[in-house]
């Protein structure tokens, strides 16, 4: 009889599964246990994207010095589009790294769901694992093309004397959190959509290409005049861009307001896309 | 006897949209949206019939699942049967937590690890060690439990020489192997499985089934579903029956396995068969009403000895004139393979014309049937091959290792095929 007493406790479960959607049932100690398979998607990305390549992850550095070669080629010596004070190819290179960190992890992220499907539908883990670790694995590579940037960098500020960092360069990491949280929630929100309704990857594929165009990566802030610079800084990540460079590069404009606006649009997206993906998670697979 | 009660699954049902995803749901989602912000019940929860596949269904919804409750025991191995259709896979993603159930609850106690796959998360760029680990910590271990127990898992695979080559140049057999050695490692309370058994050779199945009957040895829980049921009978102790998305019995593993492999069929019993049976093809022109089989003797009877004639008499109702009438008549297994097949046309090269009424078809088996279990099938169909009544597993019977001659016992332990061949066989010197 004592089967019945011990059956009947009801408190003791370690796991209940219920059809309910919580909104923010967020569970940090699970994605905690999980810690180890993050780490390992991270190694997944890194070593398999350039394997049997002769270069190997020098492809991560030779990808932006090209666009930066490019963008120096098309838009500075034929287009004549100025880049203020600073050097063109430093201006170039910090603008393609910041944006190849924003865009790729957006786009992979905005692909969550589809692209993983057959493993989601096989076996449970923490979904937003897959996403985070893109984050981790993207970070990574920002950091190897991060050094390219630096290393011409360090010739400015020490031979050429034409650049000095200033003390802002130290609050450049929590603009960089701030750039790669925003692409996150917004990957997450879409992924999240488009597990029902196909329609916004194809809104999202030129949308991301548009939106470079009103981040200053190609044309600085600076050459930006009159009522159009609104509508660049609408867009939450031109004072980030700006802040980092200001801080590293000792140049452009540090909008205190506008990166107020910026940290408030990231963490409601956060909030956002968590609720979101939480909820299409537990039954995508079924829609997907 | 440890009784603690580990899996509680309580009243889960599940709905599915039937046809195409993605084509009018927007404005389902919207009035969805719109009763629940009022507080109301979902709309469509409450329509979608029973999952019967073999009638159509007038919702666009269908349970999958409905209102299923059972319990597991610690170190119960329970076997889930049923058709394909029935639901199982369902339930296993609901376990599992790869879908979510529309309504019900599903209280675990440990940790719960799923195989619904062998080798999930793969990649083929990747070399063995590497997907050890990958698919190790998919499955829910942590680092430090793989590097615990890789040598046993590179062991137990059989693939030491090959584990820093890329699985991509892997065999299919390799993969599989490796796959099934992390997922047998695992360290989880309860086990979920699903068919895995079912891939990679002979040998390597032995293997696995010998690891799983290790693994509920050990105390472990594990809830298994397959369609082979002598393993699950080797495996499993209890068990339960889905049937269109209801847990139709529960019970001991052969009380479940029998009740499954009689379900649907009183008819496979008595021969009679319902009026209003679903018919799955056939003009309905006409219909099969009832078979009897009996013995040399005239004794009705389901099971036969080895060798001797099996008499069939069919009734069969007409309900509209039919020029040009062939019957057929075919025995398959259990399992549903058709092994011996005879019609009406063979004999005379005609087709019979039939008028509306009532008409007896006799005929008899006089090959002669190994040892086994068989069933009977029924065919009614025009000259020109358009069905006009067809039953699938009318008549379940056995035959029997006995035969009338005492030396014409069956002598073999087990049935080398379907059929007996008579041909002399001759052997010569060289």
């Amino acid at each position: 009889m004592t089967d019945k007493t011990i059956s009947n406790n009801t408190d003791n479960w370690d796991s209940i599964i219920t059809s309910g959607r919580g909104y923010l049932d967020f569970n940090i100690k699970e994605l905690w246990r999980y810690r180890d398979l993050l780490m390992l998607f991270v190694k997944k990305d890194i070593i398999t994207v350039y394997k049997q390549t002769i270069l190997g992850p020098l492809w991560f550095v030779i990808q932006p010095m090209l666009t930066s070669l490019m963008f120096l080629l098309i838009f500075n010596n034929i287009a004549k589009i100025s880049t203020g004070a600073i050097p063109p190819i430093l201006f170039y290179l910090a603008g393609t790294t910041l944006w190849n960190y924003f865009s790729d992890t957006l786009n992979v992220t905005s692909k969550t769901f589809t692209e993983n499907a057959s493993v989601f539908g096989k076996v449970y883990f923490p979904r937003i694992i897959l996403p985070l670790s893109k984050v981790v694995s993207g970070l990574i590579k920002f950091l190897i093309q991060f050094s390219l940037f630096a290393v011409i960098l360090l010739y400015y500020i020490f031979i050429d004397k034409s650049i000095t960092p200033n003390w802002y360069i130290l609050l450049a990491p929590l603009w960089l959190l701030l750039i790669v949280l925003l692409s996150f929630s917004i990957g997450i929100i879409i992924t999240a959509l488009t597990t029902k309704y196909r329609d916004l990857i194809f809104l999202i594929g030129f949308g991301v290409q548009l939106a470079m165009y009103a981040t200053p990566v190609i044309i600085p802030l600076s050459e930006v005049h009159g009522n159009k610079k609104i509508f660049f800084l609408i867009n939450p990540l031109t004072s980030l861009f700006e802040a980092i460079k200001y801080g590293l590069l000792g140049k452009g404009t540090f909008y205190i307001n506008w990166l107020a606006y910026s940290t408030l649009f990231t963490m409601v997206f956060l909030v956002l896309g968590i609720i979101i993906f939480n909820k299409v998670e537990k039954r995508f697979i079924d829609t997907v | 006897m440890n009784k603690e009660v580990v899996i509680r699954v309580e009243n889960i049902s599940k709905l599915y949209r039937l046809g195409q995803v993605g084509t009018g749901t927007l404005s389902h989602d919207l009035k969805r949206w719109w009763a629940l912000t009022r507080g109301k019940e979902d709309p469509y929860l409450k329509i979608g019939m029973e999952n019967d596949r073999t009638k159509k269904s007038k919702s666009e919804y269908a349970w999958a699942l409905k209102d299923i409750n059972f319990e597991v025991n610690r170190g119960d191995t329970l076997g889930i049967i049923g058709k394909n259709g029935a639901g199982k896979s369902t339930l296993l993603k609901i376990l599992s937590r790869v879908t979510n159930s529309s309504t019900g609850t599903v209280k675990i106690k440990g940790q719960i690890a799923s195989l619904l796959e062998v080798g999930t998360g793969f990649h083929p760029e990747l070399t063995g060690k590497e997907n050890v680990y990958m698919n190790g910590a998919i499955l829910g271990m942590t680092k430090k439990q793989i590097t615990d127990r890789f040598d046993e898992i590179v062991a137990f695979s059989g693939i030491e020489k090959y584990i820093d080559t890329p699985v991509k140049r892997y065999s299919t057999g390799m993969t599989v192997r490796l796959g099934f050695a992390v997922a047998a490692h695992l360290d989880s309370e309860v086990l979920v499985v699903d068919e895995v058994l079912a891939v990679g050779d002979a040998e390597f199945q032995k293997k696995a089934i010998g690891e799983m009957k290790n693994i509920s040895a050990s105390g472990r829980t594990v809830l298994f579903v397959s369609h082979n049921m002598p393993s699950m009978k080797a495996l499993c102790n209890k068990g339960i029956l889905l049937k269109n998305g209801m847990v139709d019995y529960s019970g001991t593993i052969d009380d479940t396995i029998d009740k499954y492999l009689t379900s649907d069929s009183d008819m496979a019993d008595s021969g009679i068969i319902p009026v209003d049976m679903p018919r799955l093809y056939g003009t309905g022109e006409g219909r099969f009403r009832q078979v009897t089989l009996t013995d040399s003797k005239g004794q009705v009877k389901n099971e036969f000895y080895y060798l001797s004639p099996i008499n069939i008499e069919i009734d069969l109702e007409i309900l509209k004139d039919i020029p040009d009438a062939v019957i057929s008549i075919i025995v398959g297994t259990l399992d549903g393979e058709r092994i011996l097949f005879q019609d009406s046309f063979f004999e005379k090269l005609q087709a019979i014309p039939l008028k509306e009424g009532w008409f007896t078809v006799n005929t008899q088996i006089n090959q002669s049937l190994l040892p086994g279990a068989y069933s009977l099938y029924l065919g009614l169909a025009h000259i020109n091959g358009t069905t006009i009544d067809l039953i699938e597993r009318v008549s379940d019977f056995h035959v029997l290792k006995m035969a009338y001659e005492a030396n014409r016992q069956y002598k073999w332990d087990s049935s080398h095929g379907f059929i007996l061949s008579k041909e002399p066989i001759t052997i010569k010197r060289q």
